[in-house]
């Protein structure tokens, strides 16, 4: 009855980030509007049948603006958890393998990283550059690739010392080939959960970071500048900050249900 | 114990270090100076300001010299003069630490007295409907973004109740309140805050508390004591709960930078002139030194966490004092 439950709650978050890549892959169809296509006779007009979701300041359809910003929400959320899991496997397994020396300075490096609140290092980063796409997917990246590291480094001091490790050195297998032919593909498990769930972290940062106005910037839609216009018009037009929160709520809580759902699959051991 | 302490400190050394190096890396990875604001963006400026103005940051110097320097006057926490108004940086996160560590502290103690025994519940009545409620409030605390849980309070009991204030740390007739009334003041104005601040940990904290709760209870000491004929809530809070309370200490330290992190953007939204809502504003200003000096003051101040936790964590458990000897 369990296992049901958990499978309906898994089954339930594949649909919506189905539903939501979707709308980020078919936008332009999906959305009656113009993302950005200004509206001055419809401004702050609630939820009817021609928007189903209400316009904003502008007159900008909001649904038209969300469907949009998955795209920006989604590609964020991708590329940054890919940056993070490349840089925690490249540290994680180096350490794990070489041991020693290296081992110590790279897991020193990590907690040094750790020490950082996160948000004031990525505020830092973008106020040094400029607050770009790209330089938000980076920045996001660069500072989420921790647990990764600890995770894959974990992993390899276990299976370092295997047989069938053992059994490729002897045959003369170098050290790279021994990291990508061998260990990461075994620790790959505990990685694919943390990915899933740190999507879920990446999308709620670029939200975050684009309401203070340091991310996504205006007039491309993100999830979070939509949020931007709704603390402006906070106790006048409640769709402008209820649709796109729930969006992103719901978005990273189907990641999280689905991340736990891997959990439960790929490690049964710590089934409880 | 105090042998303890004395390898810990020894320890932070480097980490000391690697966060100096980094907060002034972030700094250096800025294309041009950092004082292009000031000059060459500023037509007004003359060449001899210019100088002037890139030597006292010391930018004429190289960059292994600049660190130096730097490193020299940041123990002394002499983070230079804000770009902004020419105060010294010190000055100015000095006077907004004490706001938002309040507001933190405050959210700590919540997250204990709502988390733990949320999570004790959970772990002691497990499968029941309690746990599954539970369950769905951990995911949704983990998957809501704090900025939007903020507005929709703000909202509700700011604007449609009006129970609330929204902005601010208090009053404009603060200076004629009673004393019981100056607290009630700043209560009031921080609750909403300290909740927002709260809600995301709260969740965290109650499962790992759970799963470390059910951990220990499938101990052979727990049936030793259920054995002895003790009451369940006897063993539930005498015998297990100390054990299961360690592994959530390390957590509750780990969360520390998230909390400070998250002050960003509760302290902007309510206009609490705190630590965060310093960050914020020299951010949008482009105000690099009170940019380092923040971002160096906020991970030494997890730094510090992160060895009250450890502390705590060593005076709980005498196996990690003692026996990391090796």
């Amino acid at each position: 009855m369990k296992e049901f439950i958990k499978n309906k709650m898994v089954f339930a978050g594949l649909l919506f980030i189905a539903v939501i890549l979707i709308f980020a892959v078919l936008a332009p169809l999906i959305a009656p509007y113009e993302p950005a296509a200004i509206d001055t006779k419809n401004v702050l007009s609630p939820p009817s049948i021609k928007h189903i979701f209400g316009t904003d300041t502008l007159g900008r359809d909001i649904f038209s603006r969300i469907v949009y910003g998955s795209r920006i929400s989604l590609s964020i959320g991708f590329i940054a958890v890919g940056i993070a899991v490349l840089i925690g496997l490249f540290f994680g397994s180096v350490a794990g393998y070489y041991g020693g020396i290296l081992d110590s300075v790279i897991m020193r490096f990590v907690d040094i990283m750790l020490c950082f609140p996160t948000l004031f290092l990525i505020l830092a980063v973008i106020a040094v550059l400029e607050p770009s796409i790209f330089n938000i997917m980076a920045v996001i990246g660069a500072t989420s690739w921790m647990g990764v590291a600890r995770l894959v480094r974990a992993e390899v001091l276990t299976l370092r010392e295997r047989e069938y490790v053992l059994a490729s050195k002897v045959m003369g297998a170098r050290a790279p080939w021994i990291i990508l032919r061998h260990l990461i593909p075994n620790a790959i498990g505990p990685v694919l959960v943390s990915a899933t769930l740190g999507i879920g972290g990446a999308i709620l940062l670029e939200s975050s970071l684009s309401f203070l106005g340091i991310g996504v910037q205006p007039p491309t839609p993100s999830w979070g500048n939509i949020l931007m216009d709704g603390k402006s018009t906070l106790g006048v037009a409640w769709w402008l900050t209820i649709f796109p929160g729930v969006f992103i709520l719901l978005t990273v809580l189907a990641y999280n249900l689905l991340g736990e759902g891997l959990r439960d699959l790929l490690e049964p051991r710590l089934r409880r | 114990m105090l042998n303890y302490l004395a390898r810990r400190l020894i320890g932070l050394i480097p980490v000391f270090f690697g966060i100096t190096i980094i907060s002034f890396f972030v700094m250096h990875l800025a294309p041009g100076k950092p004082t292009d604001l000031q000059t060459s963006l500023n037509p007004k400026i003359t060449y001899e300001a210019r100088v002037r103005m890139e030597k006292l940051y010391g930018l004429d110097k190289p960059v292994h010299v600049q660190y130096v320097d730097w490193l020299k006057r940041f123990v002394r926490l002499d983070f230079g003069r804000s770009f902004l108004d020419d105060r010294p940086v010190i000055d100015k996160i000095s006077e907004r630490i004490p706001i938002t560590l309040l507001i933190n502290i405050s959210s700590l103690l919540l997250i204990f007295a709502i988390g733990i025994p949320l999570g004790i519940l959970a772990a002691v009545k497990r499968h029941t409907l309690r746990d599954k409620l539970t369950t769905v409030f951990v995911f949704i605390g983990f998957s809501t973004p704090e900025f939007w849980l903020a507005l929709l309070l703000m909202s509700l009991f700011g604007i449609t109740l009006g129970w609330l204030p929204i902005s601010g740390i208090k009053s404009l007739d603060f200076e004629y309140l009673s004393f019981a009334g100056k607290v009630l003041d700043v209560a009031r104005h921080i609750a909403l805050p300290v909740c927002i601040a709260a809600f995301g940990s709260l969740a965290g904290i109650s499962r790992y508390m759970r799963s470390s709760m059910i951990g220990v209870i499938g101990q052979d000491y727990i049936r030793t004591a259920r054995a002895k004929g003790l009451r369940e809530s006897q063993v539930v809070y005498k015998h297990a709960l100390k054990n299961a309370l360690l592994p959530v200490i390390t957590i509750i330290g780990l969360s520390i930078p998230g909390l400070i992190g998250g002050s960003v953007i509760f302290e902007s939204i309510f206009a609490i002139p705190g630590m965060g809502r310093l960050f914020y504003e020299s951010v949008m200003a482009r105000d690099y030194a009170t940019i380092m000096g923040v971002l160096s003051i906020g991970a030494l101040l997890t730094l510090l966490g992160n060895l009250l936790a450890d502390v705590a964590y060593s005076y709980a458990d005498p196996r990690i004092r003692l026996g990391s000897k090796e």
